[in-house]
């Protein structure tokens, strides 16, 4: 067995799963690192949670196999996995007290009562529940279940921590609140943290890496800039924010990049137009857009016209249309709104070559 | 909170009728029973000074007891076992459980009680059984005593028993059973120290009605007990068609109702009625 408090690496090769004739996962391999904090993203009824159990041991792959720290662990039960394990409406013990919660890992480890008292008051200490020893679960509050959760599942220091949605119950305010908690308590126990989650802003603001899933396919996997700015696909591009797409003509590789017409104008782009036949999609963030009032010669633009805003407070989002009708939105300052819209709402809209991105025409 | 107490009006709306019903057709010749009790042969409280010193009462309530008891406990832990699989097996176990439950009642309590004196009989299938391969030469008394009425009440009070388990069990979330999976509990602590303790209504639910339903129970002890295990329920019909003594069987009666009363009230204080359901 591994040595409590080492944080483990896992290793899935080619998982699949079948439910009857329904695939819920479909050849995933996946490396996670010792002391990631892996976030897995998706739609509901991506595969997420399937992946998870797969992790834990309470479900069976159908085909592949798991390593942890190069052990092979595909047919070992849940219990001696011992993966960490917080499930979405927590789980906890009903009829034991916050107390009696935490300790039960360590009680099945037949740990001593000096040894089980210390730890317990320890982690009760870390997650903030000091004074809530005695209560019952049903007497905490959401947020202060969410903490139990948590350190029951790190009180016997398990080399990897699996989190199935914790904060979908929680209130906003709340949700951040035990967002930078479970960011610190990474930091603290060093622990390989598998998170999962179908919020996007909640994926890129706490993992190391993102792992993104549809349909039971992991689509791709990187770091939160990674995925944002140079996403696979045209799934993983919309699914990790608003995007803008601009249909292009004439793509063709040349120094540095490639070169193609959008509305008729020439443009330049950087990165490879390896694979792609003429036609394309030119993917761009809505913050990476701006405006002007006139084409600079050299940086590519096109002509478009304001039909609508949207007052945001810290900046302005305008609505476009191109003149070949592609409708485009983007974040401007709020003075840079009110000008295009005083100036018969015709603007130049403009971007830098490196921030698009090119996607195949038609499909994914 | 709220939601359950205007569900409680709810209820007590639906119930309104079968309220009435019960009203006319117990509880007021019930009071017609108490009356007995103080007036037969003569006006007093000399019946229930008499069930304090008469042996062959006391004796029969603290037998009464006694079974009610062991019947609780061995229908309770048969009953869970039942419903463990009912609720949480397979399939197929699912089916042959629920047909384990459902057949008993199919066939009236009196069939059932002569059915376990054709078997446990001194020349039943279950002692010419046990002669014939020699375990044993004389018959074994399995029957016309505490025995034999403990065997056909539990049979009958089985199926009672799951259904205040089987809501318990039901109610039950999966992921609690997981969780102690996953934080490396052992399949028997898990249900020993998980799912025992989180079906504890269940079990109480389950034990309180098969208690109070032993403590009123006549045919299967009138015929499994011979006569000689008699209990309470049988001492008040021969007080009542056969001694007679009205005055004694009445007050026998409503000091009955009143335990079962009380403990009814203590069920309630503990479960919720719809967690019986
Ligand atoms: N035990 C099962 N039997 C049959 N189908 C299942 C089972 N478990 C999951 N599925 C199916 O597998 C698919 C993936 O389910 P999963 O729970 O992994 O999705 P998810 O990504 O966690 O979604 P969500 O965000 O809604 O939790 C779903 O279509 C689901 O219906
Ligand atoms: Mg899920």
């Amino acid at each position: 067995m591994r040595q409590p408090g080492r944080a483990a690496e896992i290793k899935a090769i080619g998982i699949g799963k079948s439910f009857g004739s329904f695939r819920a996962l479909d050849n995933l391999t996946l490396d996670i690192g010792r002391g990631e904090f892996v976030t897995l993203l998706g739609p509901s009824g991506s595969g997420k949670t399937t992946f998870l159990m797969i992790l834990a041991g309470f479900v069976q792959p159908t085909e592949g196999r798991l390593f942890s720290d190069g052990t092979d662990i595909t047919d070992r039960p849940a219990e001696q996995r011992a993966a960490g394990m917080v499930f979405q409406g927590y789980a906890l013990f009903p009829h034991m007290s916050v107390e009696a919660n935490i300790a039960f890992p360590l009680k099945v480890r037949k740990q001593s009562a000096a040894e089980i008292k210390r730890r317990v008051g320890e982690m009760i200490e870390r997650v903030g529940l000091v004074g809530h020893a005695k209560k019952l679960p049903a007497q905490l509050s959401g947020g202060q279940q969410q903490r139990v959760a948590l350190a029951r599942a790190l009180v016997f220091e398990p080399g990897v921590l699996l989190l199935d949605e914790p904060f979908s119950a929680l209130d906003k305010g709340l949700r951040g609140q035990m967002q930078a908690e479970m960011k610190r308590l990474h930091q603290a126990t060093g622990t390989t943290f598998v998170f999962v989650t179908h919020d996007q802003s909640e994926a890129l603001a706490l993992s190391s890496r993102v792992a993104i899933f549809n349909h039971g396919k992991l689509l791709q996997v990187g770091a939160p800039n990674e995925v944002y700015e140079r996403p696979a696909n045209r799934f993983v591009a919309e699914f990790l924010g608003e995007i803008n797409m601009l249909p292009l003509k004439g793509v063709r590789s040349a120094d540095n990049g490639a070169t193609a017409l959008c509305e008729d104008r020439a443009i330049s782009l950087r990165g490879s137009a390896e694979g792609i036949d003429g036609n394309a999609i030119l993917a761009i963030r809505p913050e990476y857009m701006s405006i002007a009032s006139e084409a600079t010669p050299g940086e590519n633009g096109i002509a478009a016209t304001a039909t609508g805003s949207t007052y945001l407070g810290t900046a302005t989002r305008l609505d476009l249309t191109t003149k070949q009708g592609a409708r485009v939105s983007v974040s401007v300052p709020n003075e840079v709104a009110a000008a295009a819209l005083g100036n018969g709402n015709s603007v130049w809209l403009t971007w830098p070559a490196e921030k698009g991105f090119l996607l195949p025409d038609g499909g994914q | 909170m709220k939601g359950y107490l205007s569900d409680r009006m709810g209820a007590a709306l639906l119930m309104a009728p079968l309220l009435l019903f019960l009203a006319l057709a117990y509880a007021w010749p019930f009071l017609g029973v108490v009356k007995w009790s103080f007036t037969l042969p003569t006006p007093g409280v000399g019946q229930y000074e008499a069930l304090l010193t008469d042996d062959l009462v006391q004796s029969v309530f603290i037998r009464t007891l006694r079974i009610a008891a062991i019947v609780t406990l061995v229908s309770v832990a048969a009953a869970y076992a039942i419903t463990v699989v009912w609720v949480r097996g397979t399939p197929t176990q699912r089916l042959v459980a629920e047909f384990c439950i459902l057949v008993p009642f199919w066939i009236s309590v009196l069939t059932r009680a002569f059915g376990w004196v054709a078997l446990l009989s001194n020349r039943g299938l279950i002692n010419s059984w046990l002669q014939a391969v020699g375990f044993i030469s004389e018959p074994l008394a399995l029957v016309r005593n505490e025995f034999g009425v403990i065997v056909g009440m539990t049979h009958f009070l089985i199926p009672f028993a799951v259904f205040p388990l089987a809501s318990a069990m039901r109610a039950l979330d999966d992921r609690v059973l997981l969780a102690a999976r996953g934080l490396g509990s052992s399949r028997m602590r898990t249900f020993w120290s998980v799912f025992v303790p989180m079906t504890r209504s269940g079990i109480i639910g389950a034990a309180m009605i098969v208690f109070v339903f032993s403590l009123g129970f006549f045919v299967t002890p009138a015929i499994l007990g011979g006569g000689r295990s008699v209990m309470v329920a049988e001492l008040i019909y021969l007080r009542i068609f056969q001694s007679p003594d009205w005055g004694l069987g009445a007050a026998i009666s409503v000091v009955l109702v009143l335990f079962v009363g009380a403990l009814m009230a203590l069920l309630f204080r503990y479960v919720r009625p719809r967690q019986l359901i």
